[in-house]
Formats: C-alpha cells, sequence, structure tokens
C-alpha cells in the first residue's frame, strides 16, 4: 500500500513539474523588445543594402518564399523550412523550382499578396522590371535564372539554365525577402510594406527605428511580441553600458567583442551571452597585376608568414576559427576538416618552418636580411579592419617584408580597389549564405563585381560549376574542398580567420537563436517572447 | 552707432556668403561622394547605375549650376533633399536644433555660472589653498576631453545607481528629465567652466591691482562691493569674448558628448551626415553653425558697448 502511494505521489510530483515546465515555456504575448542598433542604416530596403545593419530591423517586417529554422543555430538545406511558399518541387530535369504559395496572405496596407509580387521582385532583382532598384548587390545570385513565371495568383516558378540546388539556400536568406509590387522602390527605403509579424512605423534617421505587432498576420497566434524598438547607439561602450543599465532587453547582435562580453557578465550576470562565428572572413587581398605581389613566389612566402593562431589569440583572445574560404566545421557546413587544411602551405602547424620556407622564397625573389621589400597594406579605416592589418604588418617583418599601414577611408576604400591603387589590402568578406555558390561565384568568379582582385583561373571556373549542378550532397562537399584547397594553394585571397562576435540577452527574453554559420538570416523574431 | 550695425550686418553677409563657397567647394574636395559610399556599402560596382544615381541625384552638373542651385533653394526657403533619408533636409534638421540648443544653452549657462564665480573668488583668495584647489579644478577641466569625462560619468552612474542618463524623448519623471540634459550639458561644459574660470580669474588679478580699486576701498565701500561692482565689471570684457568664442567652439565639445550620451541633436546628426557625404544635409548645417558663430560674434560686439559706457561705436 505504502509502495503505491509513494508511486502516485512520485507520478503526481511528476506530472506537476512537467505541468511547471511546459507552463514556463508557454510564450507570453506583449511586451515591446527593445534593442540597441550599432548604426544608422543607410535605408530600409533589405533588397537594396549589403549589410546586417538593414536586415537586423527589417527583416521581422518581410516574409521570404523559404527560409530557414528560425529555431536552429545552423544554417543548412535540410533546416529549410516553408515561408510564404507552402512547399516547393523541383522538376524532374532539375531546372524549374515551383512554389505552391499560401492563400490569403495580405501586405501591411491591405492589398492581398499573390504570385505576381513574387515575380516582381525576382524580375526587379535580375533587372528585368521597369522599376529598378537604386542598388542591387545580389544580382549575381540569380545569374542561371531564366525567367520566374506564375501559374494562377498562387504559384510561380523559377526557370532555370541548368540545375542549380543551392538556389533554394539563397531564398532562404535574409537577404532575399518578397517586395510588393505595388510600392516602388523608392518608397520601400523609407517606408517599407512587407507581410511579415511587424509592420513598419518608423525610422528615425541616427536616433531610432521601430515596429509594431501586425495584428493580422497570416501565421496565427504570431508574433508574440507588441512591437520592437531599436535605438540607435554607435557609441559601443555607451551601448553596452545601457544594456548593463536595464534600459535595453538585447545587444545588437554579434557586435559584442570579448572584452564588452566581460564586462557584461561582471556586471550584469544574470545576462545571457553567446560568442558565434559570424561567417565573415578578414583575409588578404593582393595585387597580382602589379610588382612585386605579380611574383608568385612572393605571395606564397606572404602566405606561409601566417600566423593564424596569434590573431585569433591577440583579436578573439583564442575564440575564433581558422579556414579557407567556407567556414570550418562544426559550424560551417561545407568548409574543410582540419586534417586537410593542415595540408596546404601556410595553415600548418610548425609556424617557424613555415616561415623559414617563406624566407627562402623571399630571398630567391632577391630579398633577405640586407634588402626588405617596402609595402603599404591598404585597409578601411575601421577597428575591426584596422586591428588585424596591425598584426599583419607585424607578422611581415618576420620575412624580410616592412610594411607600412594604408588607413583608406570608407567613402575611398571600394574606388580604390576598382583602380587597383593598392599593392596589399586587408579585407573583411562576409558570407551572407553558407553556401559555395554564393561564396565562390561572388568572391572568386572571372569578371565578378565583388571579386576585388580579379583572381581568375578557368579550370577552376569549371569546378565552380561542377559543384553548383551536383545534386549529391556527398560528392558536391568533396568537390567543394578541393576547390577550397586550389583557391588557397593560389594564394586567391588568403584567409587568416573566421571572427566571432558577441549577442547578449536578458533572461527574460526568450525564444533567441543566434546563429552559427550566418549573420544574416536570423532575424525574423516571430518567435521571440518577453517572460515578464 | 546705427551705421556701425548696418556695417556689421553686411560684412556678416559677405562672410556667410564667402563660408557657403569655401564650404560646397570643400566638400566636393573631399574624395568620394554618397554614391562611392552606397555602392562601397554594397560591395560592387556598376558603373552604368553608379552613373544613373548621380544623374538622379544631379552630382553631374558642373560644380558651379550645383552651388547656384543650393543657393537659389536657400533664398526659397528650399533646402534640397537628404541623400539618404530621401526627406526635406530642413525636415530632418528642424527637429534636432531645439535638442542641440537646449543642451547649448545649458551648457553655457553651466560654464558662466560656475566658471565665473569662481574665477573671482580664486583671483580674491589668490595664493590660499582655495586657490590652489581651485586652480587645480581648472586645469583638470582643460586637459579632460569631454568624451571621456561623459564616459566615465556614464560608468560611474551605471555602477552607484544602477541606471544611466542616456537620452529618452519621453522621460518618465522629472529626474529623468532633468539629468538627459544636464548631465551632458556639465561634462561639455566642463572644459569651458575651467576656462571662464581662468580668464576670470587673470582679468580679476589685473583688475584688483589697479588705482580706482584702492580708491573704492579708501572710500570705505565693503570688498563685496569692490570685488563685484567695481573690479568683476571691469575685468568681465575679456570673460565674455571667451564665452563668445566658447560658444563657437562649443560645437566640437557636443559632437563628442551627442555621441557618448546618445543625444539625438545637430552635432551628432552632421558628423553622420559627413560619414555619408550627406551634402545638403552637411552644407546646410554647416551654414547655419556659421551663422550662429556670426551672431554669437556680434552679440559680444553688441555687449561690449552695453557694459562699458567707453565702448560707444561712434560714427
Amino acid at each position: 500500500m505504502r509502495s503505491v502511494k509513494a508511486l502516485a505521489v512520485a507520478v503526481l510530483s511528476l506530472l506537476s513539474a512537467c505541468s511547471v515546465a511546459f507552463a514556463a515555456e508557454q510564450p507570453k504575448q506583449g511586451g515591446i523588445l527593445r534593442m540597441y542598433h550599432r548604426d544608422s542604416p543607410g535605408s530600409a530596403s533589405i533588397l537594396e543594402g549589403a549589410t546586417y545593419s538593414v536586415n537586423i530591423p527589417f527583416m521581422p517586417v518581410f516574409n521570404n518564399l523559404v527560409i530557414y529554422d528560425q529555431n536552429k543555430p545552423q544554417n543548412s538545406m535540410d533546416d529549410i523550412v516553408p515561408d510564404l511558399a507552402d512547399s516547393w518541387a523541383w522538376s524532374t530535369d532539375n531546372k524549374t523550382l515551383t512554389f505552391k504559395l499560401h492563400q490569403g496572405v495580405k501586405w501591411h496596407d491591405g492589398k492581398p499578396f499573390t504570385s505576381a509580387d513574387v515575380k516582381c521582385t525576382f524580375d526587379m532583382l535580375m533587372g528585368k522590371s521597369p522599376q529598378k532598384l537604386r542598388q542591387n548587390p545580389r544580382k549575381s545570385w540569380y545569374e542561371q535564372v531564366e525567367e520566374v513565371t506564375t501559374n494562377g495568383d498562387y504559384e510561380a516558378s523559377f526557370h532555370l539554365k541548368r540545375p542549380q540546388p543551392a538556389l533554394l539556400a539563397l531564398l532562404a536568406s535574409g537577404y532575399s525577402p518578397i517586395y510588393p509590387c505595388h510600392v516602388s522602390p523608392a518608397e520601400m527605403r523609407t517606408h517599407p510594406i512587407g507581410t511579415g509579424p511587424f509592420k513598419f512605423v518608423e525610422f528615425k534617421i541616427n536616433e531610432s527605428i521601430k515596429l509594431t505587432r501586425n495584428p493580422d498576420y497570416w501565421k496565427k497566434g504570431l508574433p508574440h511580441l507588441d512591437g520592437i524598438e531599436f535605438t540607435i547607439i554607435p557609441d559601443r561602450s555607451t551601448a553596452v553600458l545601457a544594456f548593463i543599465a536595464g534600459k535595453f532587453d538585447m545587444t545588437f547582435p554579434t557586435e559584442v567583442t570579448v572584452p564588452l562580453m566581460k564586462d557584461v557578465k561582471a556586471q550584469d550576470p544574470k545576462a545571457i551571452c553567446d560568442f558565434e562565428p559570424t561567417n565573415v572572413a578578414t583575409n588578404i587581398i593582393v595585387n597580382s597585376t602589379a610588382p612585386p605581389f605579380n611574383d608568385a613566389d612572393i605571395r606564397h612566402a606572404m602566405a606561409l608568414s601566417l600566423d593564424r593562431k596569434a590573431f585569433i589569440q591577440i583579436m578573439f583572445e583564442g575564440q575564433g576559427d581558422i579556414g579557407g574560404t567556407m567556414l570550418p566545421p562544426p559550424n560551417g557546413v561545407w568548409g574543410m576538416p582540419k586534417e586537410m587544411l593542415e595540408t596546404i602551405p601556410g595553415y600548418g602547424p610548425d609556424i617557424e618552418a613555415n616561415r623559414a620556407e617563406a624566407r627562402k622564397l623571399m630571398e630567391k625573389a632577391g630579398y633577405g636580411p640586407n634588402k626588405h621589400l617596402q609595402v603599404k597594406v591598404a585597409t578601411r579605416n575601421i577597428a575591426v579592419y584596422r586591428d588585424p592589418a596591425v598584426i599583419l604588418i607585424d607578422q611581415l617583418k618576420s620575412i624580410y617584408i616592412d610594411a607600412e599601414l594604408d588607413v583608406v577611408d570608407t567613402a575611398q576604400w571600394f574606388p580604390k580597389i576598382a583602380r587597383k591603387d593598392y599593392a596589399l589590402g586587408l579585407n573583411l568578406t562576409g558570407n551572407a549564405v553558407d553556401d559555395p555558390d554564393q561564396s565562390f561565384y561572388e568572391n572568386y568568379s572571372c569578371g565578378s563585381e565583388r571579386n576585388y582582385t580579379n583572381y581568375c583561373n578557368k579550370d577552376i571556373e569549371k569546378l565552380f560549376d561542377q559543384q553548383s549542378v551536383e545534386t549529391d550532397v556527398a560528392k558536391r562537399r568533396k568537390l567543394v574542398w578541393e576547390i577550397d584547397k586550389q583557391l588557397q594553394e593560389d594564394v586567391a585571397r588568403p584567409i587568416i580567420f573566421h571572427g566571432r562576435g558577441g549577442t547578449c540577452w536578458q533572461p527574460y527574453v526568450k525564444g533567441v537563436t543566434v546563429m552559427v554559420n550566418s549573420s544574416y538570416n536570423g532575424y525574423r523574431y516571430e518567435d521571440v517572447w518577453l517572460d515578464k | 552707432m546705427f551705421a556701425y550695425i548696418v556695417r556689421r550686418l553686411a560684412l556678416m553677409l559677405v562672410t556667410l556668403i564667402g563660408i557657403s563657397i569655401i564650404i560646397f567647394v570643400l566638400l566636393r574636395i573631399v574624395p568620394g561622394n554618397i554614391v562611392d559610399i552606397l555602392f562601397d556599402a554594397a560591395g560592387y560596382v556598376d558603373p552604368a547605375d553608379k552613373a544613373n544615381l548621380q544623374r538622379d541625384l544631379g552630382l553631374d552638373q558642373p560644380i558651379a549650376v550645383q552651388y547656384l542651385h543650393w543657393i537659389w533653394g536657400l533664398l526659397h526657403g528650399d533646402l534640397g533633399y537628404s541623400y539618404v533619408s530621401e526627406k526635406p533636409a530642413l525636415d530632418e534638421i528642424l527637429p534636432r536644433i531645439p535638442i542641440t540648443a537646449r543642451l547649448a544653452a545649458l551648457a553655457l549657462t553651466f560654464s558662466a555660472s560656475i566658471g565665473i564665480p569662481l574665477g573671482v573668488l580664486s583671483a580674491v583668495r589668490q595664493g590660499t589653498r582655495l586657490d590652489y584647489a581651485l586652480r587645480l579644478v581648472s586645469l583638470s577641466g582643460l586637459s579632460l576631453p569631454s568624451f571621456w569625462l561623459g564616459l566615465l560619468i556614464l560608468m560611474a552612474s551605471v555602477s552607484l545607481f544602477g541606471t544611466m542618463p542616456i537620452y529618452n524623448p519621453h522621460p518618465k519623471t522629472w529626474t529623468e528629465a532633468i539629468a538627459i540634459y544636464c548631465v551632458p550639458a556639465m561634462a561639455v561644459g566642463f572644459r569651458s567652466a575651467a576656462l571662464t574660470m581662468r580668464i576670470t580669474r587673470s582679468s580679476m588679478l589685473e583688475v584688483l591691482r589697479q588705482d580706482y580699486i584702492r580708491t573704492a576701498r579708501a572710500k570705505g565701500a565693503s570688498e563685496r562691493s569692490v570685488n563685484f561692482r567695481h573690479a568683476l565689471k571691469n575685468a568681465i570684457l575679456p570673460v565674455i569674448t571667451v564665452i563668445g568664442i566658447e560658444a563657437a567652439f562649443l560645437i566640437g565639445g557636443l559632437i563628442v558628448t551627442e555621441t557618448v550620451f546618445n543625444i539625438p541633436g545637430v552635432a551628432r546628426f552632421l558628423v553622420e551626415a559627413l560619414r555619408w557625404r550627406d551634402y545638403p544635409i552637411v552644407q546646410n548645417l554647416v551654414m547655419l553653425i556659421a551663422l550662429v558663430v556670426v551672431l554669437a560674434n556680434f552679440t559680444v560686439d553688441m555687449l561690449y558697448a552695453v557694459i562699458d559706457p567707453r565702448i560707444r561705436y561712434t560714427d
């Protein structure tokens, strides 16, 4: 009898514990999420932007056709979920991707969403529509799309020139929202209209951005928040102090540095902080069309001189990643394994041996202890660019290169690079999508606008296409590794490290997921709620 | 006096025209424009797209045409459109003026109300411990950069009170309303107060040695009357000059203070507009600042005549 009673008590306790746990995790409705923003974005138009300063505040205004699961930290093809499209299917020849659209969706101004809006958006992105975007930085993403057609109001098809399985990954990015046909690109820059969980209220330049709950959101029960308010605070110290003082519920994502995160933890121990890869690679750009770096030996010597661990130690107190073009595992989906990476010259663990080899190459090119090579390292006048450039200059000394820092105003950076008015530069390359199609074509393809170094290798170009059409993921991954290895060996754009950034939030903010292989895709905020 | 005022006003007009030309030309000499920045942020450059945007913004026209277009608009109350927000420049600038004006007025009030009395005190107690202490305070005021002082105030405020006085357009309590303006005003006005204190002290020391001060004392005037009625009245002219100049220099201090305390005023807006090479905003704001400086100088000159009867601008 006693054992039966004990069992009943145990079962009841378990049930009540479960119900408490269940109740605790039941999202609460209401409340305004207060965040700070690191700077004043140039406009509210995601399609025209090329920085996550635009994505973070405005992604909640929109929907995509498909989206990366907002509750999973790693973006992968397996975690792409429906958004405005209820379902999708590839044709048997893998050249047509058809989406069945959700019915009954309305734009924030009350007009109905139809397949015509999908066609309009992608026609505009492909430069085929009469309405032009002021800037179109991701036109190359849709290079393989022949046309977008509609079949009735709720079906849209992408017809490709050749199979490209990665198209779905590109469409799932925070950079791929659907725009309304009836609103001009100019209006979208100042007053965006979307179908998303939050409606745009106002954007005061240099001051604040306000969003309010969309009461007619087509996903029932969402969003949980009444609104989101971003206060623009460009001064990082002030912003973090304001978070500690309780003025904000959450910091700007991935903007908290290691020392500032220590401050947060020391002064606000309850705060939850996450330090994750941003899929932004710090790399060297080399002008290989002019002396001295037209000499392959000097380029290789420079790549051999890098002590990547030292960079990571100084910049992130050891919390960074070494890899090739693609973000390394476990956070990256396509990066080379460590064993393969270490076979690439300059990636081996014995730095001194690498540098001894580099010095031999320099001596072969005519330089030595008594004749140093004098160069300038050009970089933007921003701390995240300047700091690693200073470390690079120090490391180059070990191979007879005396480099001088040449800080360039942001307005002049790209024109200078485009003019080839540099020998060596330090650059940051952000990957919006952890997919080789985005990275390879954008940064290494012959003639690509973002291929700053004009690296052009027709053989590797064929491999780009080969991996792009490959539908077998395992086969594609092997191809990607080979390409990435080749790019590093060619010193196309030597990757120094993959950086990380911190995000902090108060414990009552629930449903926050910091993505680990992209800092552009995880800001829909429809699942976020406040437990207070 | 009337002729002097008319002459001064005419000179002010010439100065403002000169400034408008210098600003306009300098802005265009600085490498890069909004189009470069927008395309730089996008990380790519398509010459055709760039040329289109340049044409849309009127940046392809000769500089003289652009200048005349701006001045013509200015004379008609049309300040143009912000390249970034695509809203009328006037709508962007106007709401920010009261914020900065309030802050600047508070900073100047703080500077004068602290600097002048302490400067007098330091002079009349010359060589005492109090004088040394006040001189130390004034020296630290001159040496501490206002952004650093601002940051220290914020850090101290967070660790002592668990809150901080950063800008909030809708303060919940009157204490918060006072704090969000007064604390930054004190941070930016501290340097100015220190300078005013030093100038007041040295000017007072010079005046206190004059014969008429001795005469006033010999006539039995109280110390208070000697110091404030006789000495300070004569010592105040250089102090007014300094406060006038400080009013002009204040904008530099306000840029960093508005950034540290996150105040959406004109000064921070100017820096942001410069970063984007938002010409309509920058050139109109600089003209506004130039107008304020020119008017401040004019006011100081007029105050000379009011305060010192010996100075009357005769025709």
